[in-house]
């Protein structure tokens, strides 16, 4: 059902059906109006529901089932790092060979401070990197300082590594899953 | 934004993941920091209105619902604003950064079938005249599950 499997990989996505036995909600029309984020008002789940007409039992089912079956990753507080002072970002890129990556991606998945950590299709010669990482903090030192104590943790210091700091965010909105409000095809 | 104090701290780091299944939630946060329903909404609303939160919702973990990569292009310097303009205005890209190095420029393109994706991809190769370097997930160790802000 899409949900991470005890070796850490993202299971089949071809076995990963985020459909709901329930006629009355439309999953992807409800993950739509959710990406938009929940209402500040008492009862949020119950005018989202009146926005879809479907019950607020509905909605609350649906969201605990999506979440259940791994199709939502995290539901709560978006919160924006760059806001909140977090200004120095960087995507850290590691060459590990292969049949280490799995262990090393879990290792450093153990480590504090990291936001996303996965595997990703290497493309060599032009970019032999497959074992990516999301760093945040206050400023480029306190990155590199973190790049420093997890190549020194997870047993990384002989790998080759990039970090890439973000320059300019250009454009940061929910994906495009095709829903429109209406739950047609764009 | 002014400093968060104590409860919006706990606000912003305490809720990132497992936010309440409940048709009061606002309420049961309040209870858990031992404050108002009322004081947990207005003050939301204020980091929301400063930037500090994005919203309140779901991330969808890659790959469960519709398709998705991660792309990058080798743009030269006096192209980039330019190019990566053309690439925000691509309906399919959702992220878009510059990054230091080369390649610097990054976007994320979601779409619901991998051959609307690909699409997507072979439109902004022939806009840009620019290879695009295509990494889609294989497997992932840790998916923006939030992280402690201050309780580090």
């Amino acid at each position: 059902m899409g949900s991470m499997r005890a070796d850490g990989a993202v299971a089949d996505p071809a076995a990963a059906d985020p459909a709901i036995d329930d006629p009355a909600v439309d999953a992807g029309r409800l993950l739509h109006r959710l990406r938009r984020g929940l209402p500040l008002v008492e009862r949020p789940y119950a005018a989202i529901a009146g926005e879809l007409g479907i019950g607020e039992q509905d909605v609350l089912r649906a969201l605990a089932h999506l979440i259940e079956a791994g199709a939502v990753g995290r539901f709560g507080v978006i919160v924006d790092h760059q806001a909140l002072g977090y200004t120095a970002n960087a995507m850290v890129v590691w060459d590990v060979p292969a049949e280490r990556i799995d262990e090393a991606g879990r290792r450093i998945a153990a480590c504090g401070g990291v936001s996303l950590c996965y595997r990703r299709t290497p493309r060599p010669p032009v970019w032999p990197y497959a074992l990516y990482t999301m760093i945040h903090g206050r400023s480029r030192d306190e990155v590199a300082g973190r790049v420093q104590r997890i190549a020194a943790r997870c047993g990384l210091e002989e790998a080759d590594r990039r970090i890439l700091f973000t320059v300019r965010r250009f454009k940061q909105t929910a994906g495009c899953y095709g829903r429109t409000e209406g739950g047609g095809q764009r | 934004m002014t400093a968060p104090d104590p409860l919006d701290r706990q606000l912003l780091d305490r809720f990132q993941r497992d936010f309440p299944l409940d048709p009061r939630p606002y309420a049961r946060i309040a209870e858990r920091l031992g404050c108002g329903e009322a004081e947990v909404l207005d003050r939301l609303a204020r980091l929301t209105d400063s930037g500090a939160i994005g919203r309140i919702g779901v991330t969808l973990r890659p790959n469960t619902v519709g398709a998705s990569t991660l792309a990058a292009l080798d743009v030269p310097p006096g192209r980039l604003e330019a190019v990566a303009a053309a690439v925000s205005a691509v309906e399919e890209v959702n992220h878009n950064y510059q990054r230091e190095g080369s390649p610097n420029l990054w976007f994320v393109v979601t779409a619901p079938t991998r051959p609307r994706l690909d699409a997507a991809l072979e439109r902004i190769a022939a806009e840009t005249g620019l290879p695009v370097l295509d990494l889609p997930m294989e497997a992932g160790y840790h998916l923006d599950l939030g992280f402690a802000l201050w309780d580090r």
